[in-house]
């Protein structure tokens, strides 16, 4: 065992790629806090899992912190109001996302008051049960804030159940030009340091592993200075390689174990939460505060002043572009719209779609920077094996694309297809400018409808079965009935002594 | 009236022992192929292929008659299913052409007769009488049994809404 890890640093990560950060200026600039916008447009699902259902009404007037729409189902995520104000419509919005089609939303007026409900925090969160914690957690509607937006709570809960020995917290922000956890380390440590505590004491874990890419230092100067005395969390420097913050290759990094192919990280007993994620928890459990706000991103060449702002969820991102400084030329060389980093962000055709959980930057990237993903031509495949190197969960991307450039969607499952993270490493190091990820993305899609269309066949069947029972059970029903009606008369008949009468009614 | 009886008893004996003997002497084996594909469909009988239920176009599509794009309930996925069961080639551009469909209600045409929810062989239809029927979305097979039926012509079929959750990235274009 110490053989293999020393034999592994010896080796070096072989996996991934070194894309240019861009992350300086904007991590360096202090965070602004914006304003509350006039309404705020708010997804009933801004997480994985079931939508939330909201329990106001439309003209109803609500304080900030409180419930809009409650979670639905085992994994889901309530959703609260940023500020306060009054109900305006229920109704389908622009989702951030690349189709341009829309997602049922509440749409809120605020009132410029921005006045609190009542809070119900804890003063001693470390007395508090594990379960309690989670419970916390889960009706602050905390979601996962790297970027998948996993309830967190749902999470917490799992490890718990599942006795994980470790929690990893990701600090590592490997997508370029994103840099709003790295600004959160420096700025609040102490305060994540707590929320890693909480974190601990919720799945019971014995230590947590933060993992930092080493282009932070001050970051984890910061976050070493604030674990200073606390045995249970160790601060780890990782090395600046994408995709470090993606939650398997992380495990490996930091604890030398590989998360199974068709495994979770539970599995091997190890848990991975966001920095911003732990900050969240900590305001739930002590503060009793839902998640209304996040830190984000606001970079690209177009952008005048890129950094991190302190925005609330529910804002457009055209106001959130405005308020960071509006773009360049106003917006003449805009090339691409990008929510989410540059690798693995979503494209989006226009700014008027709202800020959600899960939104970790805003990007306006001019044509110099998005040259040679959008421009080049795409030529054939030369089987260098780049892609295949790069590959940081060991698949073989050139020949599931292959397969998949032909439609043969399920030829590619043998080669990894499923297992694929679409991290987009493999189209980044193309020589041949091949677009690999789409490729996957395609692929998975594809799949996912032809199994919703097996699903549905299976439903017909069971349909069609059911109502023919039903129909068979009402006819006999009305025989029965009929003869019962038939044979109650015989009777009556029969006691006064009268010949029985045909069936005056007609069927 | 006895000899009416009798005579009549007796054709149907003698008429039921050839029938009995006929099943037993002249049993067709029907095709274990029919009955696998029979058990691929959809089950709901809509009769829109134009065979008689689903029985009948499994046994059409079995002995080559018919194609195995003949079902529009089941569409694109179910043809294809059924064209690699059979191991032939078959075209489905006529499908996809116009994409799966499903019945919806125009409100303001609806009378609430009920006589669409009788004829739907997946009980899609809801609604009681004299008051506005609804289509669930998810359980409708798109087989329009129920727009014949309808005395306003409030039911029409649409193609399925794309939502975020039928949404699939679209293949890039091959160099």
């Amino acid at each position: 065992m110490k053989f293999m890890k020393l034999f592994r640093r010896l080796k070096g990560i072989g996996w991934g790629v070194h894309p240019a950060d861009h992350k300086r200026p904007a991590a360096d600039a202090p965070v602004r806090a914006m304003p509350v916008s006039a309404r705020l447009y708010l997804p009933l699902q801004q997480h994985l899992g079931g939508p939330a259902r909201p329990v106001v009404l439309v003209g109803q007037k609500v304080r900030k912190g409180e419930l809009l729409a409650e979670a639905q189902g085992a994994v889901s995520a309530p959703v609260h109001a940023p500020t306060s104000g009054v109900v305006v419509a229920v109704t389908e919005v622009a989702a951030p996302h690349p189709s341009g089609l829309t997602l049922p939303a509440i749409i809120l007026e605020a009132d410029g008051l921005d006045e609190w409900t009542e809070l119900r925090g804890c003063d001693a969160p470390f007395a508090l049960s594990a379960a309690e914690i989670g419970r916390r957690v889960a009706a602050a509607g905390v979601v996962g804030l790297g970027g998948a937006a996993f309830p967190s709570a749902v999470k917490l809960v799992g490890a718990a159940r599942a006795r994980v020995a470790a929690l990893v917290i990701n600090g590592g922000e490997c997508e370029p030009y994103l840099s709003c956890d790295d600004r959160l380390m420096r700025d609040s440590a102490p305060a994540i340091v707590d929320g890693i505590r909480l974190m601990l004491r919720a799945t019971g874990a014995g230590r947590a592993l933060v993992g930092i890419e080493d282009n932070k230092p001050e970051a984890i100067a910061a976050m070493r200075a604030a674990v200073a005395g606390i045995g249970a969390v160790r601060i780890h420097a990782v090395p600046a390689r994408y995709p470090m913050g993606s939650e398997k290759q992380l495990i490996q990094v930091l604890t030398g174990i590989e998360v199974p192919a068709d495994g979770r990280p539970a599995d091997i007993g190890v848990i991975v939460h966001n920095v911003g994620t732990a900050l969240a928890v900590r305001a739930a459990v002590r503060e009793g505060k839902p998640l209304i706000s996040r830190l984000l991103t606001v970079n690209g060449r177009c952008a005048n002043r890129p950094g991190n702002i302190e925005v609330r969820i529910g804002t457009l991102a055209e106001e959130v572009i405005a308020f960071a400084g509006g773009l360049k030329g106003d917006g003449l060389g805009l090339a691409r719209r990008v929510i989410g980093g540059p690798m693995m962000g979503v494209q989006i055709p226009h700014w008027r779609v709202p800020v959600v959980k899960g939104t970790s930057g805003i990007l306006a990237l001019d044509a110099t920077e998005v040259d040679g993903i959008a421009g080049r031509e795409t030529a054939p495949c030369i089987r260098c094996g780049s892609c295949v190197k790069a590959c940081p969960m060991g698949l073989l991307p050139l020949e599931m694309s292959a397969r998949i450039r032909n439609g043969a969607f399920a030829e590619a499952i043998p080669f990894g297809l499923k297992d694929c993270i679409a991290c987009g490493c493999c189209a980044y190091v193309c020589p041949s400018h091949i677009p690999l990820v789409q490729y996957f993305a395609h692929a998975k899609g594809e799949l996912a409808g032809q199994e919703r269309d097996r699903l549905r066949a299976e439903a017909t069947k069971k349909m069609a079965r059911q109502r023919q029972e039903r129909v068979e059970r009402e006819a006999r029903e009305k025989a029965e009935a009929a003869a019962r009606r038939k044979a109650g008369r015989a009777a009556a008949a029969g006691k006064q002594g009268e010949p029985a009468c045909f069936n005056p009614r007609p069927d | 009236m006895i000899a009416a009886i009798l005579s009549l008893t007796l054709l149907g004996a003698v008429l039921g022992a050839v029938l009995g003997v006929a099943n037993k002497f002249l049993h067709v084996e029907s095709s274990a192929l029919a009955g696998e594909l029979i058990e691929m469909m959809p089950g709901s009988n809509c009769g829109q292929c134009g065979f008689p239920g689903c029985s009948g176009a499994a046994a059409a599509i079995a002995d080559g008659t018919a194609s195995p794009a003949c079902c529009p309930a089941g569409g694109k996925t179910l043809a294809a299913q059924l064209a690699a069961k059979l191991g032939v080639a078959v075209d489905l551009s006529g499908l996809s052409g116009e994409g799966p469909k499903i019945a919806t209600v125009a409100e303001e045409l609806c009378i609430g007769c009920c006589r669409c929810g009788k004829v739907c062989p997946t009980d899609a239809i809801l609604g009681a009488a004299r008051q506005i029927h609804d289509v669930l979305r998810e359980a409708c097979t798109g087989c329009a049994s129920c727009v014949e039926k309808c005395p306003t012509g409030a039911l029409v079929m649409r193609p399925v809404p794309v939502t975020l959750q039928h949404w699939v990235m679209p293949k890039p274009l091959a160099a």
